[in-house]
């Protein structure tokens, strides 16, 4: 039996109730009393000087009440790194991407915005523009920044061991690559905001965001206002993966047109614009040396990566170290050295997307290892069982595996796949194929360099113990975060879950970074556990003096007080309870044991409202080299996976057939959770295998920016999935716990390319997987074979 | 030139004077405030502001609401009955079918329309019928699990007559 009474539980989410009836509100289903709309002005050129702009057409249309430029704005540099702080809030010199923010307007609906924004006259001079990454660092090539030097906005080169003496001791050495496409997030609740500001200069945005500090900051940073005095609040968000980690110009600009009119400012992103200020995943084009002995043994990687980044650096400078740093594990591997660049071009701006930085990195790896296990005639998933790392191992770049079922769920995958019995041995068009990755619980430092807490939640117990209200600003944007929370708290306080309320995503509760890193279970969950386990205490304490019971005697379970000892005489306690509620029906009787409602409002008496308050920063880190920030983690969570295809090789198609995951995510808090996380990850993993690319024409201008044109998977494309939860004991981590939302992602794509290999034995080393790369590689193959 | 246009929305008959260019998810969401009805794509590609048109499942961004006169819509709204949630609403809340929730609503009504035409759908009729619904949270496996529950508790629900 678990010793705990919620945690591991398959409850359902705290929200099913309003998100089942459609109550559940998100920030377009929100208004306010005279309320505006407001609209972007952006730039149909990709990259163009601005010669002037006037906005007199504009300001003269009934219904506008303000127009803003950067003349408004102001130019204070933001962005995500404060090493490439490189946006303002409107362009003011040039514009560096379509979609570029000019003006915005706030006018009495909506389309007298759009049509006030078309009134702007914007004096542009076109710009030759580099759009690919041979086009950004050819000689002579025009600079998107000038700062950016052949336009690389950021590059990482770090050695860890020695590479090469390395490889001269190796008895086979592989060097392949891989190409990505850019992806984008595609969540379907498009980002918008609602602004407000009252004659006290308070500024208050209700955005759809993951992370309501990081744009708190900005926005004070940028608009030069108290962090006090800005308060960022999010409600239902319809998903986020990275896209809504940042303090968008949406945001900047609501709350600007707010500021200038003194009214509630509302702006929703359309679809084209999401793509265009999506911010999500890069294309990577990676290329991977790794050398081996006869047994398997791993030696050394070298490896070389170059990230198309758009625009704005935005995350990107995580991105290029995190393309690096996740490959340290989760193989033993004395030797890495790696060359990241990230090219800043005339395409939208990149960031973050689930799985950020290292789903591609782990795609070309993974892929390699196959390709190296069978030069060596040794099965794909022994290869990797011979070099796997455990509990305690650190990599060579000093991340630190405090707990890693990895081995685990490599034997459950292999075990739930019947592996032994499909690999190598499903007939021609049918394959199996394998792969793991692993992925923090949490970035070990903040975005900006600080020693703020990364969390502090509050609970707060109502006057008559009936609930405990959990505060957090931590972000529920769909993955069950707000669920996670009121589980732990219940658990640490020892009451019902039923007991527990939960608020968040509101600066107001304090600092909590956000939805990204996969860092909520593990931070905002030991930030919670140390509220309830002080609420706890201050309950018994008050207890204690009343009934002479020391606090170490005592502890409070399901919702009742628990007497390790000898029961006390309840009845003063009891009677004096009952004689403040008197003809109420449900009050408890003499007999019963004394609940937690009992104490709380017996505590309320001597401490008045009982507020537990907990709060989390990391340890000390390991890594004391350039860019060790990136990658360290208080921990890791690990997935293997299997994906069993086949593919027609008339066409080219591929389906999917079975997906079988395992995930080392600690302790489960909620089972249900982690297996809902693990299917949505697969998906959004074969997406980007099979189908997802933003295509773009040759004047930067997006030819697919929309849901129809943008393929991503449907209902039709999935297979079954098998999600298998491996525990381990997480030290770090809440009761145990760890991450789960992307460490499911990085094996995703390797387990189908390898899959495909084993299906018709052709090797692809560009994505996406659709039927024309399929069918062309197939036809080279062919032709390749046939001259032999 | 505005037009009237008179119809059932959740068994409440609404006479409304509109703009004939309106689509239907504005007067439901702008005009009624019935915002469990979400707007994604506006180009009938997301199907989120799926309702039921005379029992059939459309795409409220992607028809006139004109074209509802006279006609019945249910809404997420209309699903659930006072606090008695209805066997979908039930299914999708015990299977968790979904996480964000933005989709949910026209998830739910899809398989509203699907169940009342089809009682028992297997898994890969479900896949057909619900192909153009997306969904970037769960990976629709669970959606489709839910979907299969609802059919199993509507049975039950019928077969002790008390079916709605």
């Amino acid at each position: 039996m678990s010793q705990y009474d919620v945690i591991g539980t398959r409850a359902p989410r705290v929200d099913a109730p309003a998100k089942a009836t459609g109550r559940a509100i998100f920030v377009d289903d929100m208004s306010m009393p005279g309320m505006l709309y407001g609209a972007l002005l952006q730039s149909p050129y990709a990259h163009a000087l601005i010669r002037g702009i006037d906005v007199s057409a504009a300001l003269k249309l009934p219904g506008v009440k303000a127009v803003v430029t950067h003349k408004e704005a102001g130019l204070v540099k933001y962005g995500v790194s404060p090493a490439r702080y490189d946006e303002t809030i409107f362009c003011y010199d040039k514009v560096r991407q379509v979609g570029d923010n000019i003006a915005a307007v706030a006018a009495v609906d909506m389309a007298t915005a759009v049509e006030a924004a078309s009134l702007i006259k914007v004096d542009y001079e076109e710009l030759p523009a580099v759009f690919t990454i041979e086009e950004a660092l050819a000689d002579g090539a025009p600079l998107v920044h000038d700062d950016y030097k052949r336009n690389i906005s950021a590059e990482v080169h770090q050695e860890f061991g020695d590479v090469e003496a390395a490889l001269k001791e190796c008895d086979l050495i592989k060097t392949t690559s891989l190409k990505s496409k850019r992806q984008d997030c595609a969540f379907i609740e498009p980002q918008g905001c609602i602004a407000t500001y009252d004659l006290s200069g308070n500024l208050t945005l209700y955005s759809s965001t993951q992370t309501t500090h990081y744009v708190q900051r900005s926005l004070a940073m940028a608009l030069g206002a108290p962090v006090g005095k800005v308060r960022v609040v999010k409600p239902y968000v319809g998903g986020g993966f990275g896209s809504k980690a940042s303090a968008s110009h949406l945001e900047m600009a609501a709350c600007l047109l707010a500021m200038q009119t003194g009214k509630p400012v509302k702006m929703i992103f359309d679809r084209e614009q999401v793509f265009l200020h999506g911010r999500a995943r890069h294309q990577f084009v990676h290329t991977m040396t790794t050398g081996v002995k006869k047994d398997g043994t791993i030696m050394a990687l070298k490896h070389e990566a170059w990230l198309n980044g758009g625009a704005y650096s935005s995350f990107g400078i995580a991105t290029v170290y995190y393309a690096g740093s996740l490959l340290g594990g989760p193989y033993k591997l004395p030797n890495m050295k790696y060359d990241g660049y990230r090219i800043a071009t005339n395409l939208p701006a990149c960031g973050a997307q689930r799985g950020h930085g290292g789903v591609i990195a782990r795609s070309c790896w993974e892929q390699q290892l196959d390709m190296i296990a069978e030069e060596l005639g040794m099965d794909p998933l022994e290869l990797r069982l011979k070099n796997i790392m455990t509990a305690g191992d650190v990599t060579c770049n000093d991340l630190d595996m405090s707990s890693l079922g990895m081995k685990e769920c490599i034997e459950v995958v292999r075990d739930a796949s019947d592996w032994k019995n499909k690999k190598g041995k499903l007939p021609q068009g049918k394959g199996i194929g394998m792969a793991c990755g692993f992925f923090v619980s949490g970035a070990g430092f903040p975005i900006y360099r600080s020693e703020t807490f990364h969390c502090t939640v509050t609970i707060k117990v109502t006057e008559d113990g009936g609930t405990a209200i959990v505060s957090t600003a931590s972000a529920e944007i769909g993955q069950g975060s707000d669920t996670t929370f009121a589980m732990i708290a219940a658990e640490g306080m020892g009451i019902p879950l039923g007991m527990v309320r939960i608020e968040s995503g509101d600066t107001d509760f304090g600092v909590d970074l956000g939805a990204y890193s996969s860092r909520q279970t593990l931070m905002t969950g030991q930030a919670t556990k140390q509220a309830a386990e002080n609420v706890k205490m201050q309950v018994l304490d008050a207890l204690s003096k009343e009934l002479h019971v020391p606090v170490e005697d005592m502890d409070i379970k399901k919702g009742y007080i628990v007497f390790k000892k000898d029961k006390p005489d309840l009845s003063a306690l009891k009677t004096r309870y009952i004689k403040e509620h008197r003809e109420w029906t449900d009050n408890p009787s003499l007999d019963d044991e004394l609940s937690f409602r009992e104490a709380s409002r017996i505590a309320f008496f001597t401490k008045g409202t009982i507020v537990g308050t907990g709060m989390y920063k990391p340890p000390e880190l390991g890594g004391k080299f350039k860019g060790a920030a990136v990658g360290t983690s208080p921990a890791y969570g690990c997935s293997a996976q299997i994906a069993e295809v086949s593919v027609d090789e008339q066409t080219g198609r591929i389906t999917i057939e079975k997906m079988t995951d395992a995930h080392d995510c600690g302790q489960a808090i909620n089972r249900t959770s982690v297996e809902a996380q693990m299917h949505g990850s697969m998906a959004m993993g074969l997406g980007e295998a099979l189908f997802e690319e933003v295509k773009f024409d040759d004047k930067g201008r997006l030819l697919n920016g929309d849901l129809a044109e943008y393929k991503m998977p449907t209902a039709l494309d999935m297979p079954p999935m098998e999600a298998l939860i491996v525990e381990s004991h997480e030290p770090n981590g809440p009761y145990g716990a760890k991450e789960v939302g992307e460490g499911n992602i990085m094996p995703t794509i390797a387990a189908v390319l390898n899959a495909v290999h084993d299906a018709i034995g052709v090797r692809i080393h560009e994505l996406p997987l659709n039927p024309e790369r399929v069918y062309l590689a197939i036809k080279e193959y062919r032709e390749k074979n046939a001259k032999q | 030139m505005k037009k009237e246009l008179k119809f059932v929305v959740n068994g409440q008959t609404y006479d409304l004077w509109i703009e004939p260019k309106t689509v239907l998810v504005q007067v439901l969401r702008d005009e009624l405030g019935l915002k469990g009805t979400k707007r994604s794509c506006d180009s009938g590609s997301c199907c989120a502001c799926t309702v039921l048109l005379n029992g059939k499942a459309v795409k409220s961004c992607s028809i006139l609401a004109l074209q509802a006169n006279g006609k019945e819509i249910l809404t997420v709204e209309g699903l659930a009955n006072g606090t008695q949630l209805h066997p979908i609403q039930e299914a999708f809340l015990d299977n968790w079918a979904f996480q964000c929730g933005f989709c949910t609503s026209g998830q739910m009504m899809a398989a509203k329309g699907l169940l009342d035409e089809n009682p028992d759908p297997a898994r890969e009729e479900i896949q057909l019928a619900m192909d153009g619904h997306l969904c970037r949270c769960t990976g629709y496996n669970m959606i489709n699990e839910a979907i299969q529950d609802a059919a199993k508790r509507l049975q039950t629900q019928e077969e002790q007559g008390g079916a709605k």
